[in-house]
């Protein structure tokens, strides 16, 4: 028997309709990688809010032994002070307050009833240094890029001296250098005596850092297995992952686009005035009916700001230039404008901007359209129900109901919640803004075939992805962005990734 | 039984207001002897209630959409006393003079909501501002006549005066208010055929309803009670105009909220404003509306209060946007936004005036009231806060 840090036997956790999880074991060693994975909505989250202490004691059934010790956490405080560290998908920073003080908060160092400031920075120092982080602790948060928070979060976990971190999703909102980085930092942790417990959708990455892989699907685990020993690959973890294998990842496209333009953006120019600069340089572009066009580029290029400009202009920037929609001229003033004339935006960030959590399924679905469900301005119930739950059913929506809260669904699920808002709404194009962004390979594969199916139907896409596996294997033509310029046009089919990314470096 | 048990456990909260109000009703009836469950104070308790139940109204779409409105109070204070001295120094019809200071406040509305909505000040100190200037606004009206005496008995008989008998009878249950009962029965027949008709059309989509015994016991329980208010009613003068006003701001109210576009527009803008830009909802639009509403139904307790007192004063409207602002946490909206509903901040209203009305009756200390009050207020929020956590 090899020397366990954790074990969670027989863990069975029930929501209202839902069982998360039915009779899960899961055993992790010291000081080794293990990660988690299984599709949306498998309980991944949920058992390391079991073991985290989110859900306390008396919530679930199952005993947790760690350090050879059965433990009863009533919350997250128990569990920290036992050495556990989580690190949630979304960012516990405080972006108003200061490097150093993100990581020691709750745990400041004191000198009689004062906070020691010198000796925060300098203990902030040494957590940054492990992190392999070289920036002023006294800096704001929020003036750093989303890879360099991830590394603070870290760092604050480490402050709390903890010998088994969880990260969930570590790196769905990262690119490719800063996803790097990060699996290298865990390495060096590993090294330090650090074990880890990382949830990730990126089968790459879990093959390339992980000793342990455990599989769960459907809240029961499917099975452990050790890396090197099992000579695990990407096709052994989908066919535990979703039960049957996948021959292919990007589902192949029957139809053509046609030659007739949806969208032609001529001299597209938008200053952004808190900011202070350009955020867009020129932009020329053009999108063909039942075409599905890839806009690649590193994070902060300005690919968003682009299909944000195009819908609406929430962000208030100063435009110039010219904006086709169908061979019309038009100039949206807000978002209301864009969705009537056929234009639909659904957002990358579904938490932040794309969904109301706090509401049904139902009340999501429609809210885009409502008088597709209303006469007089006074909604139809029964049609409003009815085209949710038809809904729910077309996109294998995986929910007790119509009217569970959106915030209790996993995040493949809350993403297809988003995409039958935009479907309702029946646009002529689509901006699609990282369409797969924390789901797993089955869920992705059924985005992409309703992507094929919705241009098979005339429709147009313009999907924004930082994968570039997705946007080689989606799209019809690649346009690449850089610094708020287009730096290039391809063809996906003779598109090479290196192609890509040397265009998406030029500035 | 099981299903009972569901059902209750998934609205606990929702069952727990009316809960609440029926327990503090059945503990004053004790301890007054009886004297609170009266025919007459009834009526006065429900009039009592008429302005506070509007202004919590409105302020309940207020705090939905994430803000506050402070100046509500002496907004109606203020308004109360335009209308006074619109009646009696420049002699205006009642109508007049409704329909001038319903559509001063729906001006006062906008003009807090513009710095909120356009400039983004927050709502706090913009309508603290109106606070300040709307008490300075009501002081200087008063300030050459002080107390002004409504001389309108119409405009009067909207706070004091009740609905007329068209059926009097002298055998015919003398002591009752005719009129009154067929409302209350109409509210209840109306209330039924709604009921079923719901539930049928919900069976032709095949959703889930209540069991057939379930629903009887759930209708017979509701009618129970609108009758029983009736009846209590109707042993005094009847409905008063005040009700009258305050059924049909709930009930329009309501039916927007639930029913309409714009009530689901609302309650997006609340849950996460910036999904509900990008969705195509005017945030800017719907915060000026609210606030809209909000001046208006200020207006409409000015006038409420003010027919009440006969008079306007200038202290007129202290502090009812507290009164309101409790009424509605009371009634279960959700600081953080996006939750709430009408009826329940009607039924917030009600606890927190029979609190007022029964200790009152008891001749409780009025500082002990405030104590009271405040205790009642946090546990009610309390309450609210631990059963939405356990749901989610
Ligand atoms: N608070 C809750 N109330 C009701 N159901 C919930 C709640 N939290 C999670 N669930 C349900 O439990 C199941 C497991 O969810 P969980 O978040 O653990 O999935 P996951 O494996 O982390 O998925 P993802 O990869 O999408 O993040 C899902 O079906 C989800 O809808
Ligand atoms: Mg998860």
């Amino acid at each position: 028997m090899s020397d366990h840090i954790l074990e969670m036997r027989h863990i069975t956790k029930t929501f209202p309709g839902v069982r998360a999880l039915s009779d899960v074991n899961f055993a992790v060693r010291r000081g080794e990688i293990h990660c988690l994975v299984g599709e949306n909505g498998a309980g991944k989250s949920t058992l390391m809010k079991i073991l985290s202490g989110v859900y306390p004691h008396s919530e679930f059934e199952g005993s947790i032994i760690f350090n050879g010790r059965e433990v009863r956490f009533n919350g997250i405080h128990d569990s920290e002070k036992a050495g556990i560290g989580i690190i949630y998908q979304e960012l516990a920073l405080v972006p108003e307050m200061t490097v150093f003080e993100n990581i020691m908060l709750g745990h400041e160092i004191r000198r009689g009833i004062v906070v020691d400031q010198n000796q925060m920075i300098k203990k902030s120092e040494e957590l940054l240094k492990r992190v392999r982080l070289s920036i002023n602790p006294t800096m704001k948060v929020k003036d750093l890029g989303i890879g360099k928070q991830q590394l603070v979060e870290i760092a604050k976990a480490l402050s709390r001296n903890v010998s088994l971190l969880i990260l969930d999703e570590p790196t769905a909102a990262l690119n490719e250098d800063d996803c790097d980085n990060l699996l290298n930092i865990l390495r060096e942790l590993k090294g330090q005596g650090v074990t880890c417990i990382m949830i990730s959708h990126k089968l790459k990455e879990v093959l390339s850092i992980a000793d342990t892989i455990t599989v769960l699907r459907d809240g029961q685990t499917i099975c452990t297995m050790d890396r090197k020993a099992d000579n695990v690959n990407e096709q052994v973890l989908i066919k535990h992952m979703v039960g049957r294998s996948i021959e292919n990842i990007y589902p192949p496209r029957e139809s053509k686009p046609s030659d007739e333009v949806v969208l032609e953006v001529r001299d597209w120019n938008a200053y952004d005035a808190t900011l202070g600069r350009k955020v867009l340089n020129n932009v020329n572009f053009r999108v063909h009916k039942g075409e599905i066009v890839g806009l690649a580029g590193l994070v902060g290029s300005g690919r968003t700001e682009l299909a944000r400009s195009l819908f609406g202009n929430p962000d208030g920037y100063h435009l110039q230039g010219e904006v086709y929609l169908k061979g019309q001229k038009c100039s949206f003033r807000h978002p209301k404008e864009a969705i009537r004339s056929g234009l639909a935006y659904a957002s990358e960030d579904r938490k932040r901007n794309g969904l109301i959590l706090i509401q049904s399924i139902q009340y999501n679905i429609s809210l885009a359209n409502l008088d597709g469900v209303s006469r007089n301005g006074i909604i139809n119930e029964e049609l409003d129900k009815q085209t949710a739950n038809e809904f729910v059913k077309s996109l294998l929506i995986k929910t007790p109901g119509i009217h569970q809260l959106v915030m209790n669904l996993s995040g493949g699920n809350q993403q297809k919640v988003s995409v039958a808002k935009w479907l309702f709404v029946g646009p002529d194009l689509l901006i699609f803004d990282e369409p797969t962004r924390g789901i797993d390979v089955g869920a992705k594969y059924e985005i992409y075939t309703i992507m094929n199916q919705l241009v098979a139907k005339g429709m147009s896409i313009l999907m924004i992805s930082s994968e570039l596996p997705e946007i080689l294997g989606m799209s019809d033509r690649i346009y690449v962005v850089a610094n708020g310029h287009i730096t290039g046009e391809l063809d996906a089919r003779s598109a090479t990734q290196e192609a890509v990314m040397q265009l998406a470096t030029q500035y | 039984m099981n299903e009972l048990r569901t059902v209750l456990r998934k609205n606990v909260r929702e069952y727990g207001m009316y809960f609440a109000l029926a327990l503090i009703m059945a503990v004053f009836t004790i301890l007054t002897n009886g004297r609170f469950i009266s025919s007459r104070n009834m009526a006065n308790l429900l009039n009592q209630t008429g302005y506070i139940a509007v202004l919590a109204v409105g302020m309940t779409l207020v705090i939905i959409i994430r803000h506050i409105d402070l100046s509500v109070g002496f907004l109606s204070g203020f308004l109360g006393a335009i209308a006074a001295i619109a009646l009696a120094q420049w002699h205006w019809p009642a109508w007049a003079a409704i329909l001038l200071v319903l559509a001063m406040g729906i001006a006062a509305g906008i003009l807090t909501a513009f710095p909120v909505a356009r400039l983004g000040i927050p709502a706090f100190v913009a309508s603290l501002a109106g606070w300040l200037i709307y008490r300075g606004a009501l002081m200087l009206v008063t300030a050459a006549t002080g107390t002004i005496i409504v001389p309108n008995e119409s405009f009067n008989a909207i706070g004091t005066g009740y609905i007329p008998d068209l059926f009097p009878s002298q055998t015919f249950l003398p002591e009752l208010h005719k009129t009154t009962l067929i409302i209350g029965a109409i509210a209840i027949v109306l209330f039924i055929i709604g009921q079923i008709n719901d539930r049928k059309r919900k069976m032709q989509y095949n959703f889930e309803v209540l069991s057939a015994g379930l629903f009887t016991a759930k209708l017979v329980f509701i009618s129970a009670i609108l009758g029983f208010i009736t009846w209590i009613l109707a042993g005094y003068n009847g409905m008063s105009w005040t009700v009258v006003i305050m059924l049909a701001v709930v009930l329009v109210y309501d039916f927007i909220t639930r029913r309409t576009v714009i009530g689901r527009h609302i309650y997006a803008v609340g849950g996460n404003p910036e999904a509900a830009e990008l969705s195509g909802i005017n945030v800017k639009n719907i915060t000026m509306l609210v606030f809209a509403s909000m001046g208006f139904l200020s207006a409409l307790a000015g006038i409420l209060f003010t027919a009440r007192l006969k008079s306007a004063t200038p202290q007129a409207g202290t502090l009812f946007e507290l009164d309101a602002i409790a009424a509605a946490y009371i009634g279960g909206v959700s600081a953080a936004g996006g939750i709430g509903t009408v009826t329940g901040s009607l039924i917030g209203a009600l606890v927190y005036m029979s609190l007022m009305n029964g200790m009152n009756l008891l001749g409780t200390d009025i500082s002990l009231q405030y104590v009271i009050r405040g205790l009642v207020l946090l546990f009610a929020v309390i309450f609210d806060v631990s059963t939405r956590k356990r749901k989610s």
